[in-house]
């Protein structure tokens, strides 16, 4: 039996039609209903509904073998796992942004307010910029309007919000799109079937 | 004295077939004390498997640390001998982060140490013992043997930068081919020299079947050294383990700094990490100054819990009620009969809450009556 750990939403919907298209089907899963964790006993596989940024800590400890997790969070908490595959699917951007006509005074200490603490001190430690992490929950946008940090660290998809606020890319830090992980003990007993999906989803992927 | 194997946790069992197992093949056990000065710690961190190390000012105001691994202190207790190799093997508590919260926690583990003149014979008998040390904790188990003489030559062939080399060694240990080739089209490697990079990504399994892939894209250098080196191990190795639970996986890592050989990684089926780590680590030597060479590896005991699934259904097999009118001779014998048959007894004057028996017994004129449960 295979576990897979999938991401709520949208995401998660069209990565679990290319592992059905893989030979792992559970039609159960798209119904409407409540239920987080569905079993087809005949394609020996096991889906489970997770928060996207807990996949990485299910196949970590193995409660999953595999599952899709974008690449933010991947760098954000660095799982002990393998990463299979670029999924080429949830494609956005982890960017550096701020207020319209910002400019940076390298005298001072940069404030930067984010979710991803970890990659924007890796990002800044890169450049040998002096920064001081705010880290927020939500509402990120916010921060550099209310004068709380120079700039945010944050996911961008079309950048609507962004605008929206007035405030605009100043960086990319790195390209995020959706990966298929697994558990390093499972991929040594499940190999078989890890190795069967990941061509498949890779030849989806190409095609 | 005799003791009842069903008693024994997988750990305790495993602790006492390892040290057989160790025992005869002539490793002394290496007892060490818990602390150690943090200096020693402080010079080789990358050789850790964790950072994090607990520390205090010892006595005499020196700043000391309670041992976060074995492998350093051994090695700086060993002497350069020629023609001889030092063997030992432990079985101790380190303390380091522990977990996802990286709090600190006490890591039982179990190992052993060859320094010395590390040969072909070291070598091949520290991969068996690896592999038979798995075989005594569970028959359905992985070692994964790499080695790095191998993943240095298809690195080196790249040419990338410093932290070009470091993205692609992690990504090795990812299993992470798109981000390996990624980094490889950033620095402008020609397609051509990725081939080896490609074949130890995506090549693991069989050794003969994997050596085979790699050999015509292997030079006549430092590579084919190590895979010939692999070659003669695998075949040291013969029936002392079953062939097909030794694989070669390239994505088992170790810093280059301290390894300089074979690296394994064990693999126990019910346990969601690797349970054992290892490798030659010659480097680590040189860096402290030695002529000798090293190779050992490291069991995981306190991951050997998530083995423990068949939890006992009952606390006890009989709980035997009484109160202050009990004769207590009567009692004691009673309980006496009952631990001699084989059976776990507790006496008490009222049954203990959440306690979970077999039998619940009181004591009669007539003898031990069951009031509930079946004889």
């Amino acid at each position: 039996m295979l576990n897979i750990a999938l991401p709520k939403g949208r995401l998660g919907e069209r990565v679990y039609n290319m592992f059905a298209a893989a030979g792992f089907e559970c039609p159960a899963l798209l119904e409407n209903s409540r239920k987080l964790i569905f079993e087809n006993e005949e394609a020996g596989v096991r889906y489970f509904w997770v928060k996207p940024s807990d996949v990485a800590i299910y196949v970590e400890r193995g409660a999953a073998d595999i599952g899709v997790a974008g690449k933010d969070i991947l760098l954000e908490y660095a799982p002990d796992v393998y990463e299979l595959l670029d999924m080429n699917t949830g494609i956005c951007r982890m960017a550096v942004a701020a207020k319209k006509g910002f400019r940076d005074d390298p005298k001072k200490t940069l404030k930067v307010a984010t979710k991803f603490s970890n990659i924007a001190r890796a990002h800044y430690a890169s450049r040998g910029r002096d920064i001081d992490i705010i880290h927020l929950n939500g509402s990120i946008e916010i921060a550099p309007i209310l004068g709380l940090s120079d700039v945010i660290v944050d996911i961008v998809e079309t950048g609507t919000t962004l605008k929206e606020n007035d405030l605009e890319v100043i960086e990319t830090v790195v390209p995020i799109s959706a990966r298929l992980i697994a558990n390093k003990a499972s991929f040594k007993f499940k190999g078989d079937d890890i190795e069967r999906l990941t061509k498949h989803i890779a030849e989806q992927i190409k095609g | 004295m005799k003791i009842n194997d069903n008693m024994l946790s997988a750990t305790e069992k495993a602790i006492f077939a390892l040290r057989s197992l160790y025992r005869s093949r002539g490793y002394s056990q290496y007892k060490m004390s818990k602390f150690e000065e943090y200096d020693l710690y402080a010079e080789n961190k990358n050789f850790l498997v964790s950072d994090s190390i607990i520390t205090f000012t010892g006595m005499g105001g020196k700043l000391m640390a309670l041992k976060p691994d074995v492998t350093l202190s051994i090695v700086k207790s060993t002497n350069d001998a020629e023609g001889t190799v030092n063997k030992v093997y432990y079985n101790e508590n380190v303390y380091r982060a522990k977990g996802g919260d990286r709090d600190f926690g006490e890591i039982m583990q179990a190992g052993l140490e060859c320094i010395g003149e590390i040969d072909d014979y070291s070598l091949s008998e520290v991969l068996m013992l690896a592999a038979q040390s798995l075989g005594m904790i569970s028959e359905d188990f992985v070692l994964d043997i790499s080695h790095l003489g191998i993943v240095a030559e298809a690195i080196d062939i790249l040419g990338v930068t410093v932290s070009g080399r470091a993205q692609i060694l992690s990504a090795i240990a990812d299993k992470n081919l798109h981000s390996a080739l990624a980094v490889c089209s950033e620095e402008g490697v020609e397609e051509e020299k990725t081939k080896l990079l490609r074949a130890l990504i995506t090549c693991y399994g069989e050794p003969e079947k994997v050596l085979s892939e790699l050999d015509p894209l292997l030079s006549d250098g430092n590579g084919r050294a190590a895979a010939e080196e692999l070659k003669r191990l695998f075949l040291m190795l013969g029936n002392s383990v079953p062939r097909d639970k030794i694989r070669i996986d390239f994505s088992v890592a170790g810093d280059m700094n301290y390894y300089s050989g074979i690296v394994m990684s064990g693999f126990i089926r019910g346990i969601s990490k690797s349970v054992l780590s290892g490798g030659q680590y010659d480097n680590l030597l040189r860096k402290m100054g030695r002529r000798s060479g090293a190779v050992g590896f490291a069991l995981y005991l306190d991951l050997l819990e998530e083995l423990e699934v068949d939890r006992e259904e009952y606390d006890v097999d009989a709980l035997i009620i009484y109160d202050e009118n009990t004769d207590i001779c009567a009692l004691r014998n009673a309980a006496d009969r009952l631990s001699a048959q084989g059976m776990s007894v507790t006496a008490q004057k009222n049954i203990p809450e959440k306690m979970r028996y077999k039998q619940l017994m009181k004591i009669t004129e007539s003898g031990v009556e069951i009031i509930e449960g079946h004889a």
